[in-house]
């Protein structure tokens, strides 16, 4: 018979391995509460633990199956609504025929002005190796920001209203002589910056050059900005891109999108976005980017009735197509036909000047 | 606090909550208790309307306790959520000292007044500094998530401390922690390490029976029948994907507009004319009548 508490660190324990966060300050609420229960009581143990080690509802799910798997005790009955838990797949983000690491030559300098300025009109698919690492550098120099809005709180100000109680803490400094008047006005905040980015089949060749653009607006405003990639299923990817390093936040983020060129369910990635974000205020007045072809499989009403319900949420919505700027393109495919109605910007994003227009689009008020 | 003769075990706060018309699954109350027991703050997420503000307001019943809310917005700062001086307040009684030395003739002593005004009459207790002064207390901080980092920050040195320090005053102690009640509706992702502080639940639409028990609970006066056909409706939307599932604060509504209508039991023309109590955009009405109002409640229209 092992002592109980140890037998509960080596719960805790499979679980950290099972990827909950149960952090050692848990750990010890954790037997702080099995303290106050029955230990005898299966049921009691599992609220106990689930409470005090679980930090989110993604955690649940592997929280039941690791106290089943401990205990050999079927977690108590709950209307259990817990969401199936992806698997992982671990991708490197790169185009074909290309190296990963270790190919980066110092001899195919591409830096001349005007081979900067052609690389800047050129597709990002039809560049050749030293180019795309020439772009790779000067992608992480774009400055996507949202414009800014007008905060709640005030801030000191030489006009506007009255700052009654700096007012008086002046005069009360001089014993209530009455003094300058101290003023305050709003203050301002960046408007929050959502970017969907399609990963799927038919937008591989763009999703590297996509994530970079992504990751360079996750660094300049780390606070304000959500990055989703949609394909299959969605998938929030700010938190990985908010990495310093580039390389190293887009392969954190390639290795949590599930869906790397699956076929588009555009639509219900969507609904999914709006459903558990966008309705709760993540989409609110903020600047939607929405980086796809638009290359919807099956039926495209959902996709329309979702863009609505979007544009009813955002600020202002931008649409981004890469074939956009192809010679001839008409945006005629079904997925296009719905979403352009609830668009406020339809923009190119096929190359790095266009990706700056992009920016421009983005800061606009 | 004092030990409440009525929480043993979560089973008797079970039924302690139960007699305040609060009915919490086994989850629910084992957290409760815990948060109470091991003075944890307990930290709620769940969809809206599943009972997450309501909790709070049962458990300060059940421990006879004050119940001091915390609405968090964005932009929410220390002066509208811990405490604030009373400026004009100071500066009369600035003014009322020299009067009455200019009358009386006597000196002022400058050290002596400038002390008695920052004394705690002249201290607005904001809802964080109520809650510690009051004892006993609940403190629910509702919708945490829409507050941004900077709040989040005091909050924390708030809840580990359950003390706050005055610059001028000193450090105001609670007599008794409160017992703390965070909610969260997940628009944003709440710092890890005020989440590590506290106890989690995730919060479940109760089951159909745990909801028919609620409807009757709060309405004595429905119809048995007409609480079932509700909760039943209310499961299937539920079901059905909808822009706002309904919690069950819409079927208390719900039901109450029906028995309103003097209804006893639910048929399709009464349900079309009442829907607006249930959803609440016109996508999900669009929605239900497709899939047709007969279907939703069992019955053939």
């Amino acid at each position: 018979m092992r002592d109980a508490t140890e037998v509960l660190l080596g719960f805790a324990r499979l679980l950290r391995h099972a990827g909950v966060d149960a952090s050692p300050e848990r750990v010890q609420t954790f037997l702080e509460a099995t303290d106050e229960v029955d230990v005898t009581v299966p049921q009691e143990v599992y609220w106990a633990g689930r409470l005090t080690l679980c930090g989110e509802p993604d955690d649940l799910p592997t929280y039941d199956r690791a106290f089943a798997a401990y205990f050999g005790e079927d977690p108590p009955e709950h209307a259990g609504r817990t969401r199936p838990s992806t698997p992982r797949t671990t991708y490197l983000l790169q185009a074909d025929g290309e190296q990963a690491e270790g190919e980066e030559t110092g001899s195919e300098q591409v830096t001349t002005a005007s081979s900067t300025e052609v690389l800047r009109h050129r597709d990002v698919t039809q560049l050749s190796a030293a180019e795309r690492a020439e772009l790779r550098r000067l992608l992480t120099l774009v400055w996507p920001i949202a414009p800014t809005r007008v905060s709640r709180r005030l801030r000191r100000a030489h006009r506007g209203q009255v700052d009654v109680a700096r007012t008086v803490r002046r005069m009360l400094r001089t014993g209530g002589e009455v003094a300058v008047l101290a003023h305050r006005t709003q203050g301002r905040k960046p408007r929050r910056l959502v970017l969907l980015v399609d990963v799927s089949g038919s937008m591989r060749p763009y999703a590297d050059a996509l994530l970079r653009f992504a990751h360079a607006a996750v660094r300049r405003r780390p606070a304000s900005t959500e990055v989703f990639t949609v394909g299959t299923r969605l998938t929030r990817v700010s938190h990985e891109l908010q990495l310093r390093d580039p390389d190293q936040a887009l392969a954190a983020s390639a290795e949590a999108i599930p869906d790397w060129s699956g076929g588009t369910r555009l639509g219900e990635a969507l609904k999914a976005f709006l459903d558990r974000w966008g309705q709760r205020g993540t989409a609110r007045q903020a600047i939607v980017v929405v980086f796809s072809d638009g290359w919807e499989r099956g039926d495209a009403t959902l996709l329309g009735e979702q863009m609505g319900r979007l544009s009813r949420l955002a600020r202002r919505v931008i649409w981004v197509n890469p074939h956009k700027g192809r010679v001839g393109f008409a945006p005629l495919t079904a997925g296009m036909v719905a979403a352009l109605p609830h668009v406020d910007e339809f923009v190119a994003g096929h190359s790095l000047a266009a990706l700056e227009e992009l920016v421009e689009a983005i800061r606009q008020r | 606090m004092t030990e409440s003769p009525k929480a043993e075990s979560p089973k008797e706060l079970t039924a302690a909550l139960a007699d305040t018309g609060y009915l919490a699954d086994e989850g629910l109350a084992t957290a409760a208790w815990l948060a109470y027991r091991l003075r944890r703050p307990l930290f709620l997420e769940g969809d809206a309307g599943v009972g997450k503000t309501s909790l709070a307001e049962a458990v300060a019943t059940v421990l006879g306790a004050h119940l001091t809310r915390l609405q968090c917005y964005e932009g929410l700062d220390a002066s509208q959520a811990l405490y604030d001086w009373d400026f004009p307040r100071q500066l009369l009684h600035v003014r009322a000292i020299e009067a009455a030395a200019s009358v009386s003739g006597e000196q002022v002593d400058a050290d002596e007044l400038e002390a008695s005004l920052y004394d705690r009459k002249f201290l607005i207790a904001r809802p964080l500094l109520q809650a510690i002064e009051r004892a006993p207390s609940v403190l629910l901080v509702d919708e945490v998530d829409r507050a941004d980092d900077e709040f989040e920050a005091f909050l924390l040195e708030v809840l580990s401390e359950s003390a706050i320090s005055v610059p001028e005053l000193g450090r105001i102690e609670a007599a008794h922690p409160p017992v703390v009640v965070l909610t969260s509706n997940r628009t944003r992702e709440v710092h890890d390490a005020l989440k590590r502080r506290c106890l989690y639940h995730w919060v479940e639409h109760p089951s159909y029976e745990r909801e028919v028990a609620i409807l009757r609970a709060r309405l004595p006066d429905v119809t048995e029948r007409l609480a079932e056909q509700v909760a039943q409706a209310t499961r299937r939307l539920r079901e059905l994907e909808l822009v706002k599932p309904p919690g069950v604060a819409e079927a208390i509504d719900w039901a109450g507009a029906l028995h309103a209508l003097g209804a006893r039991e639910l048929h399709p023309d009464l349900a079309a004319v009442t829907l607006g109590a249930v959803l609440k955009y016109r996508e999900d009405g669009d929605r239900v009548k497709e899939y047709s109002l007969g279907a939703l409640i069992g019955v053939p229209e």
